[in-house]
């Protein structure tokens, strides 16, 4: 649905975006993870026919941004970090206008009351958009980006200033979006992008350090196979009894925790489960196993370990 | 076109801006025709145009200063630029929104002219020269308020910056004959005086009529070219 290849982006002599490639297929919720200033907005904007890039290409439904602006234009529909709608505008107002921008061929009224309905804004229909709060104003500007019934949906940190109710509400929206759009969103809230995107990327400098599924991207980082043990024995016998597990690559005393036990960090071979031979040695010399966990990085750590040395 | 054309005409009668527009403008012309046709008894209204030159100087950047420049400012041109409109369709749009008003503007010169033909025979020949050579001089103003906004996010610089493009461009005229040899020519050549003052007099010539399409048509060029260079740098 959007191919983006090789694009990269200076302002002045300043890099904000180089070399970004990547590719969203119909159907998938894809983050766009990396702190402030990593190049997040300035993507969707390049995609979106904003801004344009220095080098590289943008394909929206096979249609280039810059050759077919306005093919491209109708598949997306975007709402920027700061919802671009008219102060002085009715929220039926903003919402006719954007109709009528793009040129949409639906009935009109059941659409807008359609798209009103999914992001629940009906009760402020008839208000000014200006004395409407953040959390509204924001789902006003989902529900614009909604008009035309687009495939492809951009929403840059959607959830920016909404109370946790709001931010809730929103990310469920999103999922239900998703189901039925290609959906690219961005935040710098990590547990926003691992509750919503199937797909993660992540930026730093304008750069794509990663692209991978949340769950992958931590276990890739941390590496497979490193779980924490807390047996209850003495510590030189149990790590005498560890490093003859055949699976084991390493162990690591943590310390005592827990009183009369010692928490270990183990690391298999690769491609081995060290858990069923950790369980019957144990079991053999009499050590009650008090917690077995796996020790796959958070997304907080994967993001710090990727993105370090980033300004800001 | 026809969207953005009709949000902003709406915004300008939605805001004071289109009424104090239209109420200077009224009120402006009516002391004019009443000075120069009704105490002057006179059935010429040439002093009603020939007023009109100048006060449209003034009110033109009223209309145009934020046309552009509050777009930018308030940033909700970003959803105007990745809508699937053209960024000729949208300049145009928001031209074609100030035309309109200065017309309605401009319309009540015919209401004059009426009154006039109640008392005496007016020079029709003269009175669609002037009403076609204002609404020439206003479309070529109101094109370049448009591109002076559209280089700007503040209003004011906007209605500042299209006052003095404005009067340099009606000025052009006198300096003419500062200057000689070929560079008087240039100035001539780009003056508005001289055209608008052909038609006044009632003589149409197609060059005359170009030559305001052409400079609102360039302007108009501009500010899309201002839009298309923001993007790429």
């Amino acid at each position: 649905m959007i191919e983006v290849c090789g694009i990269t982006k200076k302002y002045g002599s300043k890099y904000a975006l180089r070399d970004v490639s990547f590719t969203a297929r119909e159907g998938e919720i894809l983050g766009f993870l990396g702190p402030n200033g990593a190049g997040k907005s300035t993507t969707m904007n390049i995609i979106t026919g904003y801004l344009s890039s220095n080098e590289g290409t943008v394909k929206v439904g096979g249609h280039e941004i810059l050759q077919e602006p306005l093919k491209a234009k109708t598949l997306l529909g975007y709402l920027p970090e700061h919802p671009p709608l008219y102060g002085e505008m009715t929220v039926k107002e903003q919402l006719c206008f954007t109709y009528d921008l793009r040129r949409v061929r639906l009935n009109r009224r059941e659409h807008i009351t359609r798209c009103c309905e999914l992001v629940r804004i009906e009760d402020v229909f008839h208000r000014r958009i200006k004395n409407l709060s953040k959390g509204y104003r924001q789902r006003v500007g989902l529900a614009s980006a909604l008009i035309g019934d687009p495939p492809i949906l951009i929403l840059d940190e959607p959830t920016a200033g909404l109370d946790p109710q709001q931010i809730i509400d929103m990310r469920e929206l999103i999922k239900d979006l998703g189901k039925e759009r290609t959906v690219l969103l961005s935040s710098h809230i990590l547990s926003e992008v691992q509750a919503v995107c199937e797909r993660v990327l992540v930026l730093s400098n304008g750069v794509v350090v990663a692209d991978d599924k949340p769950a992958q991207l931590s276990r890739n980082l941390s590496g497979a196979g490193r779980v924490i043990a807390r047996i209850a024995g003495p510590p030189d016998e149990v790590l005498q009894t560890l490093q003859g597990l055949p699976s084991l690559a390493l162990a690591e005393d943590l310390g005592s925790i827990e009183e009369g036990s010692h928490d270990w960090a183990l690391r298999a071979k690769e491609g081995a489960d060290l858990r069923r031979e950790l369980f019957f040695a144990l079991a053999q010399k009499g050590w009650p196993l008090l917690c077995l966990r796996s020790d796959e990085m958070s997304l907080e750590d994967v993001f710090l370990q990727l993105t370090k040395g980033e300004d800001g | 076109m026809l969207a953005i054309m009709r949000r902003e005409l709406a915004v300008y009668f939605r805001s004071p801006v289109g009424y104090i527009f239209l109420a200077v403008f009224y009120f402006f012309a009516g002391y004019f025709f009443f000075a120069s046709n009704l105490f002057g008894m006179n059935a010429d209204l040439g002093g009603v145009f020939g007023g009109m030159y100048t006060l449209l100087l003034f009110l033109i950047p009223i209309l145009t200063m934020r046309l552009l420049s509050e777009e930018r400012g308030k940033k909700t041109e970003q959803a105007l630029l990745t809508a699937p409109v053209t960024l000729t369709g949208m300049v145009i749009g928001k031209y074609l929104a100030a035309v309109a008003v200065f017309a309605i503007g401009l319309s009540v010169t015919l209401v004059y002219a009426l009154v006039i033909a109640t008392m005496a025979s007016p020079n029709w020949a003269m009175v669609f020269g002037n009403l076609i050579a204002t609404l020439l001089l206003g479309m070529a103003l109101i094109a370049i308020g448009v591109f002076i906004s559209s280089l700007t996010e503040n209003q004011v610089i906007a209605a500042v910056g299209g006052f003095g493009v404005g009067l340099g461009f009606l000025l052009l005229g006198a300096l003419q004959a500062v200057f000689t040899g070929a560079l008087g020519d240039i100035i001539g050549a780009v003056s508005f005086h001289e055209r608008y003052h052909r038609f006044s007099l009632g003589i149409f010539r197609f060059e005359d009529i170009l030559f305001f399409v052409s400079v609102a048509a360039v302007f108009l060029f501009l500010s899309v070219r201002v839009f298309e260079k923001r993007r790429w740098s």
